[in-house]
């Protein structure tokens, strides 16, 4: 135990091990952030919602910083909602009429070149009987005021600014987004964005005492968030999070497992000899004529896609490789040192010379395997997501990829979809197969000078 | 070429004569028994595959609803069938379903089935598919296989034929110049190959097929075909070229990293040594001492080669939409086309049976350290 530690304390000397350190680290981090902030039944919900949870974003948006690599700046989606403060300002009075009135002052900046897709208000309205009433105004930067609508708010309402043909007309017969935005110095002809301070007003009047409304802004620009958005308006950020736990649970639990099994297999079929080792060497023959591959993409389509069937079925067919032999191989030197017979001799169970004297002994030849096997099994998991088998309410990292494959991502230019997965991916590898080189230089004495 | 092996090493001319008798008689058993566990590994190997491609009779299930649906949809266009009396439509679904259960074999047990299943596909007979139909339209399983197979070999081979010469001729050239810059950098770019090539084939496509678009986004030949002959290759040529880089790329720095320390810890054995010291050129000591003993290895390593290239890769193919029998499997996998899997598999199993079986021989001809059957 203590060669172990000094062992692993060399790490040091190795810098591609200390940045994979970090890089492992910092994956460690971002999962458990992940699952701090959407615990499992909230991203699960997340990502399987539709419309009504993703409602404010615009598809297949890009993120807000390909803007800093363009010359054009695209204009960012976001919402506004009457009930925060730093969204918007409320006041309330009651009118001389006994009924009340408030008014919700929205403002944002918009410095963008292009104009956005689309402006859309959602109300919600509490009332008995009598339905509030909304009104909204917007001012540009230059100080024109254009009535938008006013209408009544039932218990649900949503406006869209776009599908108003009165507002349109109201605007100059030209698409309402450029109406609203335009730049009356440079014409219609080749419309440009006024940019500026922007303020929208909507006035909502209740007419019962406990009646009340809420009027959320939302913005459907060209870019959205941090990571963009996909062709169901689901945020890209949340399986970019949690991905992470997902593939370092799949590899760190296949890798270890199998390691651990395979090991034992391998220390048992050594110890019994006879019929146990013959038995376990066929095993391992008739698992190398099996189509990994294909075997686990049938468990996919016919059985079942939950990412547990998957890494049991993995690791059963992982078992039986052949690692196992390598490690017979060390064992059979193992079984004829001296100490083993010296347990033999005053008494020990075959139990505790497997486990304590035999297995303890290559625990540091299986940790640099273990560490470099994992990225393989988290580039699996990646790789059946990419066919179409991942887990389906699961949002991982290889999802995201078979989304992108296909709705064509790359034919139309949503390289975003397809790089941002792609990277964290390449990272993990990475950073378990730096560290898994390192080690295996360390543990493995021929490789030490090389 | 069991007679050839290399262990006579007797001189005086009775003792040969034993001693070969001995030599065949040894190599004989031998190839029996190593023939018959070969042979029950790939028997096994293949009737469990047979047992997961069905799940149990999940799969029978399945096609049974399919064959109820299909004949469903066939009959509500039907206007015979609409003009007959509730009773008979019964009787008539029911007796086309069980014609058409017949022909899929599904009247009989799954155990009758598999058995057959089995025989059949040692016998490599592979009979039909159940879904697929290959281009021409034909439901055997051995045209579907043939028909993709060009296209596998062409992917495949190339990129694995490039990726093993390139690599232990780089790997070679770096062991002697070990601890140079380059040296050093094909080490650290060595975890690069933990990405598997569908990997790069993404950003690959993203690159030169998306943003510079210079090469196709995917498939074989352009659409429609252009002619026969030169167009034609360079068509292929062209759409080639993505995925055998990604191929290539993908396991390119590990297969050098991995020769190279091999042929490290050869060239640090004393008779190199001892050869450097007598003045021998490198491309001597090489050619002697560095590869002859490292040749068993490099000829397993070219052996299972062979078979991988046989095998195609599923998701690179899929992802390069290349119609090889990667895909093939992916799509058999898809429309539970057992005859389709199964045949896939007996195939590959006995190729690396005979690859294995094979390997013994050769290793006892290249090197003669080892003895065919010897013992331990």
């Amino acid at each position: 135990m203590k060669s172990l530690l000094n062992n692993l304390r060399e790490l040091r000397r190795y810098p591609s091990s200390i940045a994979a350190l970090v890089i492992i680290t910092g994956l460690f981090v971002v999962a458990a952030y992940a699952i701090i902030k959407y615990p499992y039944s909230e991203a699960v919900r997340l990502w399987r919602g539709g419309e009504e949870v993703w409602y404010q974003n615009p598809r297949n948006a890009p993120p807000l910083w390909t803007n800093w690599f363009s010359e054009i700046k695209k204009p960012v989606s976001f919402a506004l909602s009457s009930e925060s403060e730093n969204d918007a300002q409320k006041t309330t009075f009651v009118n001389d009429r006994g009924n009340t009135e408030s008014q919700i002052v929205y403002t944002f900046d918009y410095n963008y070149d292009e104009f956005p897709q689309e402006i859309i208000f959602y109300f919600t309205g509490n009332f008995v009987d009598k339905q509030p009433f909304a009104s909204i105004m917007w001012t540009t930067p230059d100080g024109r005021e254009i009535r938008i609508a006013d209408m009544g708010v039932a218990a649900k309402t949503t406006y869209r600014f776009s599908q108003d043909t009165k507002l349109e007309r109201r605007v100059g017969r030209i698409p309402v987004m450029q109406g609203l935005f335009l730049d009356p110095a440079v014409g219609t002809e080749n419309p440009v964005v006024l940019k500026g301070t922007y303020k929208v007003v909507v006035d909502i009047l209740t007419f019962e005492p406990n009646s009340s409304a809420t009027a959320e802004l939302v913005l459907h620009g060209s870019l959205h968030g941090w990571a963009g958005t996909d062709h169901q308006r689901r945020d890209l950020m949340l399986p970019l999070l949690w991905g992470t736990p997902i593939a370092l649970a799949f590899g760190l639990a296949a890798s270890v497992i199998t390691g651990l099994l395979t090991m034992i297999i391998a220390a048992v079929g050594v110890w019994y000899a006879g019929w146990v080792d013959e038995l376990i060497q066929r095993i391992t023959e008739i698992n190398l004529v099996l189509p990994f591959l294909s075997i686990l993409i049938m468990v996919g389509t016919f059985y079942s896609r939950s990412i547990w069937v998957i890494l049991g079925v993995t690791i059963l067919l992982s078992i039986f490789t052949g690692s196992i032999k390598g490690y017979r191989a060390i064992f059979m030197q193992v079984k004829e040192s001296t100490y083993i017979e010296a347990a033999r001799a005053y008494g020990a169970s075959n139990t505790r010379i497997i486990f304590l004297y035999l297995i303890p002994r290559i625990v540091p030849l299986l940790i640099p395997g273990l560490v470099s096997a994992i990225p393989a099994y988290v580039f699996l998991e990646a790789s059946l997501a990419v066919l179409g088998l991942g887990d389906p309410v699961l949002p991982t990292w290889g999802k995201v990829i078979n989304d992108a494959q296909n709705n064509n991502a790359l034919y139309n230019g949503f390289y975003y979809w397809m790089v941002e997965p792609a990277i964290p991916l390449m990272i993990t590898g990475l950073g378990f197969a730096m560290l898994g080189f390192s080690l295996d230089r360390i543990f493995n004495p021929r490789l030490r000078g090389l | 070429m069991s007679a050839e092996s290399p262990t006579l090493e007797q001189t005086s001319g009775s003792v040969k004569t034993k001693a070969t008798v001995n030599t065949l008689s040894r190599v004989g058993k031998y190839t029996a028994s190593r023939l018959i566990t070969l042979f029950i590994t790939v028997v096994i190997g293949v009737y469990l595959t047979i047992l997961i491609a069905n799940m149990g009779g999940y799969v029978d299930n399945i096609m049974r609803g399919e064959i109820r649906e299909g004949i469903a949809m066939r009959l509500s266009q039907d206007q015979n069938y609409k003009n007959m009396a509730p009773e008979d439509r019964q009787e008539y679904v029911a007796t086309l379903v069980s014609q058409e259960e017949k022909r899929r074999g599904l009247d009989k047990p799954f155990a009758v089935r598999s058995i057959g299943f089995l025989v059949n596909a040692l016998q490599l007979k592979l009979g039909r598919a159940i879904n697929m139909t290959s281009d021409s339209g034909s439901r055997l399983v051995s045209l579907i296989i043939l028909e993709r197979l060009p296209a596998t070999l062409l992917l495949m081979a190339t990129s694995n034929l490039i990726l093993f010469f390139a690599a232990i001729f780089i790997a070679l050239s770096l062991s002697r110049r070990y601890g140079s810059f380059i040296d050093k950098m094909v080490v650290g770019l060595s975890p690069t190959s933990s990405a598997p090539p569908w990997f790069y084939g993404i950003f690959m496509i993203l690159i030169f097929a998306a943003f510079l678009k210079w090469l196709p986004f995917g498939g074989m030949i352009d659409s429609p075909p252009p002619a026969a002959g030169l167009p034609y290759a360079l068509s292929v040529l062209k759409h080639m070229i993505l995925p055998v880089s990604a191929l290539i790329i993908s396991a390119l720095f590990i297969s050098i990293y991995n020769w190279r320390t091999f042929f490290l810890i050869y060239s640090s054995e004393d008779y190199v040594d001892m050869a450097k010291a007598k003045g021998l050129t490198d491309r001597d000591i090489e050619r002697r001492y560095i590869l002859r003993p490292t040749l068993p290895t490099i000829i397993t390593s070219f052996g299972l080669l062979l078979i991988g290239i046989w095998t195609g890769a599923i998701i690179t193919e899929t992802v390069f939409q290349w119609p090889g029998i990667g895909r093939a499997t992916f799509r058999a996998i898809g429309l539970y086309d057992t005859p389709v899997i199964v045949g896939l598999t007996i195939i590959y199993a006995y190729m690396l049976a005979i690859t294995v079986f094979l390997l013994d021989f050769i290793y006892a001809l290249v090197d003669p350290r080892v003895k065919v059957g010897g013992s331990k």
